[in-house]
């Protein structure tokens, strides 16, 4: 298990690396992704099974498609399709997918193992105590969650709606004030 | 013990939290800047699965958790400043919007 958690955590590193130094998006949340699901494997092998399974699904799952949702929308036009087929070349597929094979190794392994078997730290905690530690002693904290979900929703309603036509009407000279005032 | 020392793990974690400053100093692609805040948030919340490991109490997890409900909400209203952005000023250069107004 050991080598699991070392090899995770060099593709982990390698990952979010090429996420956060590429120069196109797409690819980026590509890399992204495969860092996630690295880092999903190192919370498997450090006793946190419902931890991992948390990363996978949102992190992995509904941040990313959040990015992906918002990198579609501001692309529209016959200028996204052009660009569309210039970035799914089959060259970009290869660092990717070479990393997720990695973890794809490691996965299997785990999975053929006869008992699984976390690291021997002080012991993987049970789903279990987990939610009784979190609807215990941090009952306020969850309650908390929720406002913070709820302000988040708001929010990005908010933000993220049409103007109506009249606002936009007095708002179309904005980039031209903001363009004169930085010059 | 644990097999894997603390260090170890804090270490990872650290060179994380590091790449994503950097990505969020260095970048001015604001789409590139929320990635980078979100391996950020990511790092913290495996340093806090790495102590909770250590001492065997599901706290770290509890505290991951709240990383991940902070995280979802921050990225849901960060893109829809996104999309302001890009429909004000037709550009994702954060520097652009460097000067706000009342």
């Amino acid at each position: 298990m050991n080598a699991v958690y070392y090899i995770s955590s060099v593709v982990a590193v390698v990952a979010t690396v090429a996420a956060v130094t590429g120069l196109n998006a797409v690819h980026s949340l590509l890399y992204l992704i495969v860092s996630f699901l690295a880092v999903a494997l190192i919370f498997f092998t450090l006793g946190a099974p419902v931890i991992a399974a948390l990363e996978v699904i949102i992190y992995a799952g509904a941040i990313i498609v959040l990015f992906i949702f918002v990198v579609m929308i501001l692309n529209l036009g016959d200028v996204a399709v052009e660009q569309e087929k210039r970035w799914t070349v089959g060259k970009m597929w290869v660092g990717p997918a070479l990393l997720a094979l990695v973890l794809m190794a490691e996965l299997v392994y785990v999975l053929f193992q006869q008992t699984v078997h976390h690291l021997p730290g002080a012991g993987p905690i049970q789903p279990q105590d987990l939610g009784a530690t979190l609807f215990g002693p941090y009952m306020l904290g969850v309650e908390l969650a929720s406002m913070v979900l709820l302000a988040g929703l708001v929010g990005a309603y908010h933000l993220g709606r049409r103007r109506q036509p009249d606002e936009t009407a007095q708002e179309s000279q904005e980039p031209v004030d903001a363009g004169a005032r930085r010059q | 013990m644990a097999s894997i020392p603390m260090e170890q793990g804090l270490l990872l974690a650290g060179v994380l939290f590091v790449i994503g400053l950097t990505g969020v100093l260095v970048r001015r692609n604001i789409i590139f800047v929320l990635l980078s805040l979100e391996v950020m948030l990511n790092a913290s919340g495996l340093a806090f699965i790495v102590a909770g490991y250590r001492w065997g109490q599901p706290d770290g997890q509890v505290l991951f958790l709240f990383v991940l409900t902070m995280a979802a909400a921050e990225v849901s209203v960060g893109l829809a400043l996104v999309l302001q952005l890009h429909r004000v000023f037709k550009t994702l250069d954060v520097d652009v919007a460097s000067r706000m107004r009342g």
